[in-house]
């Protein structure tokens, strides 16, 4: 297998995605064959070949420097699930 | 005028400057007819109250004279635009309750052209599916019906295709990261366009895979599609993906010939399992283009099969970057904390409880293949395999090739929940025909072909060269005027 559950926590964990213990093997399977079949891709040839960083020939689009919005705070907040006296309020992070 | 649901974007458009009705008269048409389709739970949101008001705001626009063609004409919204004091959720519970406080772009453009929309429409979860099954508001079902089965309407714009098909509203908008517009309007027997990659601004569609999403529209014909598209395009300076071009006059260039034209038929897409009523559709479609005028041409385009693996890494890598934003702290749902949870439990439980399935599990796979010591190895070999198939258009195109003709998808729509149990990849692989077109950025566009042996509707696909959409568009006119494809479904569902 190309993915054991440790791998599968693992990744599970760097995407901030609870999984139960239990659901781990049947994950750990799933991504073993996705990435099965995407090892398809190691038969190609891709020496001397840039990864592709736009589709389009073009250099993405550039404007001033400038400020062209600003003071939306009511707008920002409008779907905070938490939001108290102006601020997004999450659980303490600092003691 | 009676049966206005059966009206295309341009009759309707056409009687409505004849005075023949109003967009009165068609919205509240279209709201009837949506409001009988419940059974197939193609809408998903109400808006009938913001589409009267724009009906009547487009007849005052049509008497004065010289309003835009899309004006006072009803369509649908795909979930995933954002709808300025609309509920827009991605057919995700994550954003369950999320009302924009902005337009999309496209939507923008839309309205201000004059369109009328009557309801938000069923896809899904994130646009991440082939069949509209892995929604929060639960699947849409295909108006197509030849036994006791229902069908899945195809994915991800499924809710847009079963829309349009069912004849609830003249047109809707998709979007399209791997095939989510051609292959609904395949599943459904109508038709549907992917601009070429920077044509339609992104800006206010929530984000699936940012360098493969492109907008378009689901309509009823080609003529439509023309219409409709070009009020969607555009340069737009929120989007630094857009492309600073003008936008032609898509329905002037449908003049049906085809004369001189070279259509290039690939061989790696006639694939092992192909039903026999698919092969002869595309040679169908293949003898039509050629009595047509055109200039009918074998091509190689040698890494199509390495096109659905690649995607399966750029996507997910994607997918995992932008769905990084729902963390319970500026929109959506929040998970219900237990005593002593900190900001990760926080996290970890709300995308646990917010994300469906598939949508979790090509988060995961995207944060694996650009994990420390796995971005060479997938997501930069992938994006090498995505720069040679581009090169393999490149390569066709400048020996001469207008236009490629290939089926839209391997088989006609299959019943819901039948791909439940099996591998995610065997749903994968109903993208194998689209997905090459989104690694590439091209325009390509799906025609409904003819039936298979169950009666089932099948599509053909032509994909054009870049920023080639009004010639694109003419191909397929004359493949439509050839074709002849008439059936409809029988409306079961009333």
């Amino acid at each position: 297998m190309l993915i054991d559950t440790k791998m599968a926590a693992r990744v599970a964990k760097l995407a901030r995605i609870r999984v139960d213990a239990a659901d781990l093997p049947a994950l750990a399977q799933e991504f073993t064959n996705i990435l099965g079949f995407i090892e398809q891709l190691n038969e190609v040839n891709v020496e001397g070949i840039e990864p592709m960083t736009s589709v389009t020939p073009q250099r993405l689009f550039r404007r001033e420097d400038v400020v062209n919005d600003g003071n939306q705070q009511v707008a920002v907040l409008s779907n905070a699930p938490d939001a108290r006296e102006g601020f997004f309020a999450v659980p303490m992070v600092v003691e | 005028m009676s049966d206005l649901m059966k009206l295309t974007l341009s009759g309707a458009r056409d009687a409505l400057r004849a005075g023949q009705t109003t967009a009165v008269e068609l919205t509240e048409a279209s709201l009837a007819a949506v409001a009988a389709s419940k059974p197939l739970n193609a809408f998903v949101h109400d808006t009938s109250e913001i589409a009267r008001a724009q009906a009547v705001a487009a007849d005052i626009r049509i008497q004065a004279g010289g309003a835009p063609d899309m004006c006072g004409l009803p369509i649908g919204m795909k979930d995933l635009f954002c709808t300025k004091g609309v509920t827009t959720q991605a057919a995700s519970a994550i954003l369950k309750g999320f009302i924009p406080e902005y337009e999309s772009t496209v939507s923008k453009k839309l309205f201000d052209a004059g369109a009328v929309m009557v309801g938000k429409l069923n896809m899904d979860e994130f646009a991440m599916g082939s069949s509209n099954e892995t929604s929060t508001y639960g699947n849409a079902v295909n108006p197509w019906k030849v036994d006791d089965r229902e069908l899945a309407p195809g994915g991800s714009s499924g809710g847009s295709a079963a829309a349009v098909a069912a004849e609830t509203c003249l047109a809707a908008t998709g979007t399209d990261t791997g095939g989510s517009i051609r292959q609904p309007a395949a599943f459904t027997g109508i038709t549907g366009i992917k601009p070429t990659y920077g044509r339609c601004s992104r800006w206010g569609i929530v984000a699936f895979a940012s360098s493969l999403d492109q907008a378009g529209p689901i309509t009823k014909d080609v003529r439509d599609s023309a219409i409709m598209l070009e009020a969607m395009c555009g340069f737009d300076p929120k989007d630094s993906t857009s492309t600073n071009m003008s936008v032609p006059n898509f329905e002037a260039a449908l003049t049906g010939d085809v004369r001189g034209k070279t259509i290039g038929i690939p061989k790696e897409y006639r694939v092992d399992g192909m039903p026999d009523t698919l092969e002869h559709l595309w040679s169908e479609g293949t003898a039509m283009l050629r009595d047509a005028g055109a200039i009918v041409k074998d091509i190689s385009l040698p890494h199509t099969k390495y096109a659905l693996p690649a995607y399966y890494v750029i996507a997910p890598a994607e997918a995992s970057s932008n769905l990084a934003r729902y963390d319970g702290v500026r929109f959506g749902h929040r998970a219900k904390l237990a005593a002593g949870d900190g900001i990760t439990e926080m996290y970890e439980k709300t995308r646990a409880e917010g994300f469906g399935a598939e949508v979790q599990r090509r988060v995961m796979v995207g944060t694996y293949v650009l994990s420390a010591g796995f971005y060479d190895a997938y997501y930069n070999r992938a994006r090498r395999v995505r720069a040679l198939i581009k090169k393999d258009f490149d390569d066709v195109f400048s020996a001469g090739v207008d236009a490629i003709l290939t089926p839209s998808t391997p088989s006609a729509a299959f019943g819901l929940g039948e791909m439940v149990d099996a591998d995610p990849v065997q749903m994968y692989l109903f993208d194998v025909f689209t997905v090459t077109v989104n690694l590439a950025g091209l325009p390509a566009i799906s025609v409904p072909a003819g039936l298979d042996s169950k009666g089932l509707p099948l599509g053909l696909q032509l994909i054009g060269r870049p920023w080639e959409e009004g010639d694109l568009l003419n191909t397929a006119f004359a493949l439509e005027k050839a074709l002849k494809f008439n059936s409809k479904p029988n409306q079961w569902w009333l």
